[in-house]
């Protein structure tokens, strides 16, 4: 089946730029004429990702591959990967510093709310190798 | 209300936007961490909080949010402006405190 291919660099120097691909994502998937619920659960997951490359490793690559039922979404970094995937998943759980929460981040809620808005997710990661998260959402 | 009403409740300032001041809004939420906004907020329109950095305007725009109103006096940087002036967002700024400007609006009507 045919798929349009999006594909992202997330600059992770870059605070002020973080969301430029989720953004672009939104208004593509607006423009194709999906339904604005299935917009917005696509918007706020792959954003709570796109945050987590920039803020937790140094940013990556994100790809999107737009079907006409469904979007299956890339995060890819090489960042310091995430030693305990399943503490990580659970809310509240945030290794993010003071700096980032004074930024309005770090509450530990990206990763269940990326799992609550999608209907498939997984993580894949080593420590020091980097980390890629896979989402999929049915529209 | 109107957005336009929100203005006039909260004494506030328009810092872009002004074209579409006549929005019906129903809900506000007022949060200075966007992980909460993110994760907690269903259908509400209008974000009241004390923090000024691009995100925030990427949060709402991620949430189909019409309205960002800064609280006690805060003004964001010009490129926070442009950013939500491109997507179409109001910003405001208030005086007021975020708990004040809550309540002010609630009591007017506006829900949670
Ligand atoms: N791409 C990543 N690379 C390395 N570590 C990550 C990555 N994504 C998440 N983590 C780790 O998992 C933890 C939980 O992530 P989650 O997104 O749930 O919360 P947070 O980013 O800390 O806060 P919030 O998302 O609420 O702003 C992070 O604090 C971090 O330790
Ligand atoms: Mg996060």
């Amino acid at each position: 089946m045919d798929c349009i291919r999006l594909e992202y660099d997330v600059d992770g120097e870059n605070f002020a730029s973080a969301g430029n691909a989720s953004e672009s994502v939104k208004r593509t998937l607006k423009q194709m004429g999906v339904s604005p619920a299935s917009v917005r659960r696509v918007a706020i997951a792959m954003y709570e990702g796109e945050i987590n490359m920039v803020i937790h490793a140094h940013g990556g690559k994100a790809v999107a591959e737009v079907y006409p039922d469904r979007i299956e979404i890339r995060l890819q970094d090489t960042g310091p990967g995430i030693a305990d995937i399943d503490l990580a998943m659970k809310a509240g759980y945030s290794t993010a510093t003071e700096n980032i929460r004074s930024l309005g981040f770090g509450a530990g809620m990206g990763l269940p709310n990326m799992k609550k808005y999608s209907d498939e997710m997984k993580i894949e990661s080593t420590v020091g190798v980097g980390t890629t998260v896979f989402l999929r959402i049915d529209f | 209300m109107t957005i336009r009403d929100i203005v006039k409740l909260l004494d506030a300032e328009i810092l872009c936007g002004g074209e579409n001041l006549d929005t019906e809004i129903h809900t506000a939420c007022g949060s200075d961490m966007m992980s909460d906004v993110l994760a907690y907020v269903k259908d509400q329109s209008v974000l009241l909080t004390g923090l000024l950095n691009p995100q925030v305007v990427r949060t709402a725009e991620m949430m189909d949010m019409l309205c960002i109103v800064f609280v006690r006096g805060k003004r964001p940087e010009q490129n926070v402006i442009d950013l939500a002036r491109d997507k179409g967002i109001v910003l405001l700024t208030t005086e007021k405190r975020l708990f004040l400007a809550c309540g002010i609006l609630y009591t007017n009507g506006l829900g949670g």
